[in-house]
């Protein structure tokens, strides 16, 4: 309660907080909410403008542009929330562990970062899909390997900062297992700039499977997600308007909603900052 | 006899190929405070370091009890090493800054797997008779106050049980008032608890009055130690004649000429050939250059690493000593 009422200090705070739970509520909830099934194609309404019938207009099938909005706020919270969970968990496992291992092992990690880090983010992505196939499990698993370095290296980086710091040695002095120290020392001392990284990566995640979607190597069509709904819209430019606007608005709302939720978080988690009792 | 608590044996530490101690010898007896004095670099954090098992002896032993840990077994040596506890200089730094004190306080409890509602209980207890009540146990370090952090940091360590407890610098940052409450404090957890000290500082006031018996080091070498008043009186080494000359004294009457050295203390990296205080000692002769001095010890258990002591004679005297 007390982290809430401190986010809504900060600037932005407030629309970021009801930015991300505005999308997970209508993730959840979207089969009660949505007017229409997402794929239901009626060819004689394509096309439409807003309108009281069709809030937001319907696309070149006639289907009802809001309802498949609101899928596709499932599917991109749910693949951008299973890869942060993977890579997250899996990159700051490995950027302790290298950082806590002799200098050989450290560089060996090090060095498998800096290769997967060197391939652009969706052009790995798209290798990945390529050779191990399309279909969401496979992209969940593929994207999660491409930003496993991203919180590898901050975890590494932020472990090796304080490993050697007194309250670190203090513990160690204690008698404290490695275990006991990673886990209650090294972890809460570093997860902060890690959590802002994790808000920050899911529209980057986000736009990787909107990319990969576009390509036909992400989530098949019919299934709504953002990208596939971007890409129709730039399909039909031309004639309608109305999907690219409203897929990009869904998509700036999410973008802009993770990264100031990433950044109130950031001066929340801080006590430091926090303002004295 | 009994075995010295702790016996540290021909220690040797270095930093890759920088020798910050050099064959240091060193006894603690139990219910003995042991002063370590001299300039910053000379080794000193080092030695505590090596003692508490931050940074592993190049050569040389560390025993506990009589127990010498490179020859224990794993399990066992953790326990004997979880005897020697530190007491760090920054006492706010050596608190996990996302813990509050409670948890800070149970913790050594949980390492040990003795965390139960009995031993707390001492705990806080035991805080509480040190002026850590309740309302500061869901603080987080960085809302207490240097005192108090500090005592959070003895409990802690008191948690552990140890037998010797190292304090690198113990009165750091505290004022006078506030450095003479947590000097009784350490002496009355002496008494009560049969512990021992190795108690490292620069302030030679505080040596003065609390130490037994002090060693004074110079360069990763130990050049002079005895008993505290003796050793004051009459220090046998230039080194510590100089050392104590230039202690500050509140009391005009007794200020004495400060014997001012020259230059810089050298870089441990490349330590002068022969006596390594050679370079800088006012009454050096051509020996000393070419020749180190070892130290030798006599009947009083005074020992002197130099080849021209001083004569014992009343120099001079720090207040805490003397007043």
């Amino acid at each position: 309660m007390q982290a809430f009422i401190a986010l809504s200090r900060r600037p932005g705070g407030t629309f970021a907080m009801l930015a991300v739970t505005l999308l997970c509520l209508v993730a959840i909830a979207a089969p009660l909410i949505a007017p229409y099934a997402p794929n239901a194609i009626a060819p004689a309404n394509r096309l439409m403008e807003p309108s009281w019938q069709h809030l937001l207009g319907t696309d070149h099938l006639g289907r009802d542009i809001l309802s498949r909005l609101i899928y596709g706020a499932r599917v991109a919270l749910g693949i951008s929330l299973s890869v942060i969970a993977i890579s997250l968990s899996t990159g700051v496992a490995l950027g302790i562990a290298a950082a806590l291992s002799p200098r050989a092992i450290d560089l060996a990690v090090v060095g498998v970062f800096d290769i997967v880090t060197s391939f652009p983010s969706i052009i790995l992505a798209l290798a990945l899909v390529a050779v191990f196939g399309p279909g969401l499990g496979n992209v969940v698993l593929l994207v999660s390997i491409v930003f496993i370095p991203h919180f590898g290296r901050v975890a590494r980086a932020q472990t090796i900062a304080i490993r050697n710091s007194p309250f670190i040695e203090a513990e160690k002095v204690l008698g404290a297992e490695t275990w006991r120290v990673v886990l209650h020392h090294v972890t809460p001392n570093i997860i902060g700039p890690i959590f802002v990284l994790a808000c920050m990566d899911i529209p980057v995640v986000i736009t990787i499977e909107a990319g990969l979607s576009f390509l036909g190597l992400g989530v098949r069509p019919p299934l709504a997600s953002w990208g596939n709904l971007l890409n129709d819209g730039y399909t039909y430019l031309d004639q309608s308007v109305w999907l690219a606007t409203f897929s990009g608005l869904a998509l700036v709302l999410a973008t802009l909603g993770f990264a100031l939720l990433g950044e109130a978080l950031r001066d929340t988690l801080d006590p430091k900052l926090r303002k004295a009792l | 006899m009994a075995h010295p608590v702790l016996t540290l044996d021909n220690a040797v530490v270095r930093y890759d190929r920088l020798t910050a101690v050099d064959n240091i010898s060193l006894e603690l007896r139990r219910g003995e405070t042991l002063g370590l004095i001299g300039e910053s670099g000379c080794g000193k954090s080092s030695i505590a370091r090596a003692i508490v098992g931050l940074q592993p002896l190049a050569e040389g032993t560390l025993a506990v009890e009589g127990e010498t840990l490179k020859d224990a077994s794993r399990q066992r040596r953790l326990i004997l090493q979880r005897r020697i506890q530190l007491l760090f200089q920054d006492p706010v730094a050596s608190l996990s800054p996302r813990l509050t004190v409670r948890a800070l306080l149970s913790e050594p409890l949980k390492i040990r797997n003795a965390f139960t509602a009995e031993n707390w209980g001492r705990i806080v207890a035991l805080a509480e008779s040190i002026g850590l009540g309740e309302q500061l146990l869901s603080r987080y370090p960085h809302q207490l106050s240097g005192g108090q952090a500090r005592r959070v940091a003895l409990i802690r360590v008191l948690a552990a049980e140890p037998s010797i407890i190292v304090a690198d610098e113990p009165t750091a940052g505290l004022d006078i008032s506030v450095q003479g409450d947590l000097l009784n404090l350490l002496r009355a957890l002496k008494d009560h608890l049969g512990l021992s000290y190795l108690l490292i500082s620069h302030n030679l006031n505080v040596i003065g009055r609390v130490a037994d018996r002090v060693a004074v080091m110079y360069l990763g070498r130990i050049v002079e130690s005895g008993p505290t008043a003796a050793l004051f009186r009459g220090p046998a080494h230039p080194y510590t004649q100089a050392l104590l000359s230039a202690n500050l004294t509140l009391d005009p009457s007794r200020r004495h000429e400060r014997i001012v050295l020259s230059g810089e203390l050298p870089s441990p990296a490349h330590p002068p050939a022969g006596c390594r205080f050679h370079s800088r000692c006012p009454l050096v002769q051509p020996k000393c250059a070419t020749e180190a001095p070892a130290l030798r010890t006599d009947e009083d258990g005074r020992a002197v690493a130099c080849h021209f002591p001083l004569a014992a004679r009343p120099a001079v005297i720090p207040q805490a000593i003397a007043g």
